[in-house]
């Protein structure tokens, strides 16, 4: 991307943090409307625990980047009055939440994705991102535990959970390339000993993937099947839309409004 | 068969103040006493999160959203509580929840209001979980052991929720005028149903003498209501809310707050099932409840394979 | 209503040790299919306040519990064996002073 290119540092920096934090807020988003229909009650915390931590990570990352903007403004600013082609998350994380084999199929995905991008990024250079990282890191190291222990159970279950699982990582695989989607933002935070090496651990995740899915006895979909791209520079499904719409009706009514 | 001399001593360690526990020795009435009750509390927690749910996605910072979504994430928590202590009893939770999804087990009437702007959730939390408070602060010293540690814990947990929403409540009546509409609004429609929910009047409360004799509850409906009136009227005054009832003033020789007539007719119909939210509620509810069924399937299948497994392997 | 016995998933005794050095305590039970999904909701629903720093879950009907009707046998005997308290015992004068 030649726009991307002439990003200055500071600008790519605060690009890189709201990838993350778009990528948290969104999933988390859609997680917590699992809060009161979990198909178990254990289950319905477990799940609002992951959308708390997910937002939560989200809600700091977007205050950091507001810090390095240094322009006033704070992380509900990032949240609530940008529009859809302004959010750089994945489009993985903005599909609707599914039942609950596509829930849990999309945060094993992401989790373990995560997992390998935050092992890097918690050594950064930068000592204050770095310590927020290493404080998530742990979250997401439990997300990975609890979503794999279910990817096990729901694929090597009953032939119906079995079925579900395997149809859920189908529909799902097509959003998988753009976890490694590279672009002159990730090149410059690289460079700055500020971003994570992607391509040094794809392999790696490509064999947990793998592994996991043969335990929880599924088949692994095709790697080189067609793969969508796009979402880090604005490019989403119609889904994000609706989300937004709910997710700022009520604070870009009342702008002016304190809702802290 | 009960012999008086078992009622005697049963109700001596009731008076005695010591605690009964699942193996002890307890009339068959006092089981289904407390089943009745702790059930209706606990499936009370469960409805209780859909109409807070209803503004997750919708709330207007992210802290509040952290807030409303920690809070009614409890509210799960509470009804796991509540289960697992009444439980102890022998019945299982799936008949529990069978009973309130598919028979006539009962929940409270105040969740089957909608919750039509984000003030009502700030409402909830103050006047709703306020009055649950108040209930479940005495509930603690019940004399069923689990039942009283399970309340502990929930008032333990619970005493952010009121707080947040009296924080928000309080934002919002010195906010923008679209703000002070808002939360007037919440007040106006949820102050009835909140006093209804320490149920009937003293004088038209079927179970209430055994419950008190059994110590199960320690405060009759009236007394409780009469605490928590006393209580919200300084704290709407203190941030300038108006209660919906004319009826309201302060008696100096009784030194409580005296209310007008609760319209328990509205009462009566929303038990009964013609609430505006009734059968949207009970219909979520079940189908959170089959869609999760071959889940919850699952999960065993895969247990019983590895213990099978496992057992051969030894 | 209640034919099939398998429709719940096991129940599950929590608890948790709420400090480095203090003995674990009861916090509760739970619903899990298995051993690890009871620690990960243990997890979820009795620590989410840094309640405790470990957790141990033993599958209820694995518990032997005394009954009622033990507690005369079981606990009264202790209560007539004061020399297995430090009260019982009295020390020199001098000695108490210091202490």
């Amino acid at each position: 991307m030649n726009t991307t290119k002439e990003l200055t540092v500071k600008e790519s920096k605060i690009a890189y943090l709201l990838r993350l934090a778009d990528d948290r807020l969104i999933l988390g988003q859609r997680m917590s409307e699992w809060c009161g229909h979990g198909p178990v009650l254990e289950e319905d915390l477990a799940l609002a625990n992951m959308a708390l931590d997910l937002i939560g990570h989200a809600s700091s990352l977007y205050a950091y980047a507001a810090e390095v903007e240094d322009e006033g403004r704070d992380e509900d600013h990032f949240a609530y009055f940008r529009d859809d082609y302004e959010f750089t998350n994945l489009q993985l994380c903005e599909l609707p939440k599914g039942d609950f084999a596509f829930t849990i199929a999309r945060q094993f995905l992401f989790s373990s994705f995560s997992y390998f991008q935050y092992q890097q990024l918690k050594e950064a250079k930068d000592e204050q991102f770095a310590g927020m990282i290493d404080k998530h890191f742990k979250e997401i190291k439990y997300h990975l535990r609890h979503s794999r222990d279910w990817v096990l159970k729901l694929g090597d279950g009953t032939d119906e959970s079995k079925e579900r699982m395997q149809e859920a990582f189908d529909e799902l695989w097509m959003y998988t390339g753009e976890l490694f989607y590279i672009d002159g933002v990730d090149e410059m935070m690289l460079a700055d000993g500020n971003g994570a090496d992607l391509l040094s651990f794809k392999e790696e995740w490509k064999k947990l993937v793998e592994d996991t899915l043969k335990e929880a006895t599924l088949n692994v979909p095709d790697w080189d099947q067609f793969m969508m791209t796009g979402s880090r520079t604005g490019m989403h499904t119609e889904h994000l839309g609706h989300m937004l719409a709910q997710m700022q009706f009520l604070r870009r009514s009342h702008p002016d409004a304190d809702w802290k | 068969m009960e012999t008086q001399q078992q009622l005697d001593d049963f109700q001596a360690r009731i008076d005695a103040g010591e605690k009964i526990e699942p193996k002890d020795w307890m009339p068959e009435r006092y089981r289904e006493q407390i089943i009745r009750m702790g059930s209706q509390h606990a499936h009370s927690e469960i409805v209780g999160m859909l109409p807070e749910g209803n503004w997750i996605s919708r709330a207007p910072s992210l802290k509040r959203k952290l807030v409303l979504l920690a809070k009614v994430q409890d509210e799960a928590g509470h009804g796991l509580y509540l289960y697992s202590a009444i439980e102890t009893l022998g019945v299982r939770r799936s008949e529990l929840i069978d009973q309130y999804l598919y028979g006539n087990a009962k929940y409270s009437s105040i969740f089957n209001y909608p919750t039509l702007s984000y003030a009502d959730v700030c409402v909830i939390g103050w006047l709703v979980d306020g009055a649950a408070i108040v209930n479940q602060t005495k509930l603690a010293h019940s004399s069923y052991g689990p039942y009283a540690r399970a309340n502990l814990r929930i008032c333990k947990e619970e005493s952010f929720h009121k707080k947040q929403g009296y924080e928000m409540v309080a934002k919002l009546a010195e906010g923008t005028p679209a703000q002070r509409k808002m939360v007037q609004s919440a007040v106006d429609r949820f102050w009835w149903p909140t006093l209804m929910m320490f149920g009937p009047n003293d004088s038209n409360s079927p179970n209430s003498a055994e419950l008190l004799k059994w110590q199960v509850k320690l405060n009759t409906n009236d007394e409780l209501r009469q605490h928590f009136v006393d209580r919200v009227v300084m704290e709407a005054e203190a941030v300038g809310l108006t209660l919906p009832d004319p009826d309201l003033k302060f008696n100096d020789e009784t030194g409580h707050w005296e209310f007008g007539e609760i319209p328990w007719d509205e009462f009566w119909d929303v038990v009964k099932g013609n609430g505006v939210m009734n059968r949207e509620r009970m219909k979520s509810r079940r189908k959170a409840h089959e869609d999760g069924a071959w889940v919850r399937e699952a999960a065993q299948a895969y247990a019983r394979k590895k213990n099978l497994s496992r057992e051969k392997a030894s | 209503m209640s034919e099939n016995n398998e429709k719940d998933w096991p129940l599950w005794e929590v608890f948790y040790q709420p400090k480095n050095g203090k003995p674990y305590e009861h916090a509760g039970s739970l619903h899990a299919s298995d051993a690890e999904n009871a620690l990960q909701n243990a997890r979820d629903v009795y620590a989410r306040r840094n309640e405790g720093i470990g957790i141990w879950v033993v599958p209820s009907d694995q518990i032997t519990a005394s009954t009622p009707e033990d507690m005369g046998s079981f606990f009264d005997p202790a209560s007539d064996k004061p020399y297995r308290h430090p009260q019982f015992y009295s020390v020199p004068r001098a000695v108490k002073k210091r202490s």
